[in-house]
């Protein structure tokens, strides 16, 4: 989803440190490299995108997310990047500790599981949802945690997050998430991006 | 030994200060090169050998008629490739291929120098490689590379040297020197030493070298090298010649076959004495403590880009003893990637055809070098 690069990259400003979790191939680094000139720095657990992205000439590390991001120190980055992976940890609320421990702030986007078209699927058929976004079968799914835009503001407002901004993104729109439109956003948007800070 | 008079050779003329206190000079050191020096001298890579290496790193070593030790990686087009890198590789002090080491003759009692030659360490290999920067007149390698002992080197070399290099590789290594392989090492040098050839270092005289020690030392040694997996599907329980067991104790087995080959060939190459003396640098390394147990302020004053390779199937150099490496270098916010390969052939893994690592590693070296212009 290009357009999530776009917003990730607006949230950066130019020239940081940013360091991307689980950064697959190594797309949104070359982005963000490119059009921020950031100093960036990749955590990936598949060998064979740590490869790919290693022969693209871009620094990252195998690893992951759970256990290895113990070694980067405080505030090291300004910026750490979870794009759509939160919902695939088994300790969901460490890895969101670590993210704010190790970066200034933190960028995370989720998949929202409060959509309307992943509600009405389980209302109407019964079954856990399987569309675009969530491709797989509950029995095979990657995804531990899922949870939606809503979910994840209560909980930042639980742990003393502060959410900086959010923004909802669906097809190809982005708009702002308040307080006052929650609701609304909550079902009406495909991913919530969210950049957030200790308090 | 074979004979060395043609190997390519500096002389080194500065004094160079051991770790065990002695200085020497004056003493020659063995290289060999690979592709050619561009004319902005910025495509040169420093290839560092392992224990039982030398400088003919690629093509035919002229001394034993066989591949260089890194033939798979070192070529045209290859990881390594001589069409756009000039490859340097050394043979290290101590070593056995014309490079300053216990068979050197020495000229006062025209004999080798043999238990005479000082303890050295991974620091004074290093320190006397430097000096081929000099000679080839080159302001800064665009990389250091090289596996196990190899890649001890490359960690002392940008830790002694940290404006010289742009990228480092360390392949398969450690920053410190585990007790097993301590263990390992001291086998060997028992192995060797038991050989009543050995003469307490001062063989040769009339032909009689501890080859039998030499050769179990390398025996034991390979087996070290080589994964479990890769041994059980390679020979299993395959015998060597008859069908059936001879109740014997000769070699019954491929495997028992296999090993006693690799230490015949060994010692036609390799002096027991540098065997020795290497292996004793390789326990010494402990690059960690040189740093009072910070290895981070090992890199401190560099900027050099790393890149550390380690593989599933090690168990001499393991992946958690890489992965420390990164950790040191990424607690001072180093550029450092890391990748664990996988592949069933063990230690050897970087010496033997590994293609996700050879083209990782070429794909890397391109991509970085064209960045960095």
């Amino acid at each position: 989803m290009k357009k999530e690069f776009k917003v990730i990259s607006d949230l950066i400003e130019e020239t940081s440190r940013v360091l991307d979790v689980g950064c697959g191939d190594g797309e949104l680094m070359k982005y963000l490299f490119e059009n921020k000139n950031v100093n960036i720095r990749g955590l990936e657990i598949s060998k064979k995108s740590v490869q790919n992205c290693l022969s693209k000439g871009l620094t990252v590390i195998e690893g992951n997310a759970e256990n290895d991001l113990v070694q980067f120190p405080e505030n090291s980055f300004d910026y750490v990047v979870l794009s759509q992976t939160l919902q695939a940890f088994i300790n969901t609320e460490k890895v969101v500790n670590e993210l704010l421990r190790v970066g200034k702030k933190a960028i995370v986007t989720i998949p929202n599981f409060g959509h309307w078209k992943t509600r009405l699927q389980l209302l109407t058929k019964g079954t856990m949802p399987v569309n675009e976004t969530l491709p797989n079968e509950w029995y095979n799914t990657p995804n531990l945690h899922m949870c939606t835009i809503k979910d994840f503001f209560i909980f930042c407002k639980k742990r003393n997050i502060k959410i900086f901004k959010s923004l909802a993104l669906n097809q190809e729109k982005i708009s702002e998430i308040s307080f006052n439109n929650l609701i609304y956003k909550n079902l009406m948007s495909e991913l919530g991006v969210f950049l957030i800070e200790n308090k | 030994m074979n004979d060395l008079s043609k190997v390519k050779k500096i002389i080194v003329k500065n004094p160079l200060k051991l770790d065990c206190g002695k200085e020497i000079s004056n003493f020659p050191l063995a290289y060999e090169t690979y592709g050619k020096l561009n004319e902005n001298k910025d495509n040169a890579i420093l290839v560092f050998h392992a224990l039982s290496g030398d400088q003919y790193a690629s093509g035919i070593n002229p001394v034993t008629n066989k591949d260089g030790w890194w033939s798979y990686a070192i070529g045209p087009g290859k990881a390594l490739d001589t069409d756009k890198f000039f490859i340097i590789c050394a043979n290290v002090i101590g070593g056995c291929m014309g490079s300053y080491g216990p068979s050197t003759i020495d000229p006062n009692t025209n004999k080798p120098i043999g238990k005479n030659f000082p303890v050295i360490t991974i620091n004074d290999m290093v320190n006397a490689q430097y000096n081929l920067l000099d000679f080839f007149k080159i302001e800064k390698l665009f990389a250091v590379t090289g596996g196990s002992m190899g890649g001890m080197q490359v960690l002392q070399f940008v830790s002694n040297f940290p404006d010289k290099v742009k990228v480092a590789v360390p392949i398969a290594c450690t920053a410190s020197h585990s007790a097993q392989n301590i263990a390992f090492n001291e086998l060997g040098r028992q192995a060797i030493m038991a050989d009543a050839n050995w003469k307490n270092g001062l063989y040769g005289e009339n032909g009689t070298n501890p080859d039998r020690g030499l050769s179990v030392a390398r025996m034991a040694a390979h087996i070290t090298y080589l994964s479990k997996k890769g041994l059980q599907e390679k020979f299993g329980r395959k015998l060597q010649e008859s069908d059936d067991l001879k109740f014997s104790f000769d070699a019954d087995f491929q495997i028992e076959s296999y090993l006693r080959y690799q230490g015949s060939m060994f010692v036609d190459r390799f002096d027991a004495n540098s065997y020795l003396y290497i292996t004793r640098a390789m326990d010494y390394f402990d690059l960690t403590k040189q740093f009072n147990g910070n290895l981070s302020k090992a890199f401190e004053k560099s900027k050099t880009k790393f890149f550390v390779i380690s593989f599933t199937s090690d168990w001499l150099y393991p992946t958690s003893e890489n992965r420390d490496i990164v950790i040191a270098l990424n607690s001072i916010g180093a550029d450092v990637g890391f990748v664990e390969i996988n592949s069933d052939k063990g230690h050897d893994s970087f010496l033997v055809d590994v293609p996700d690592f050879l083209k990782t590693m070429k794909n890397y070296l391109y991509t970085t070098y064209s960045n960095l212009k």
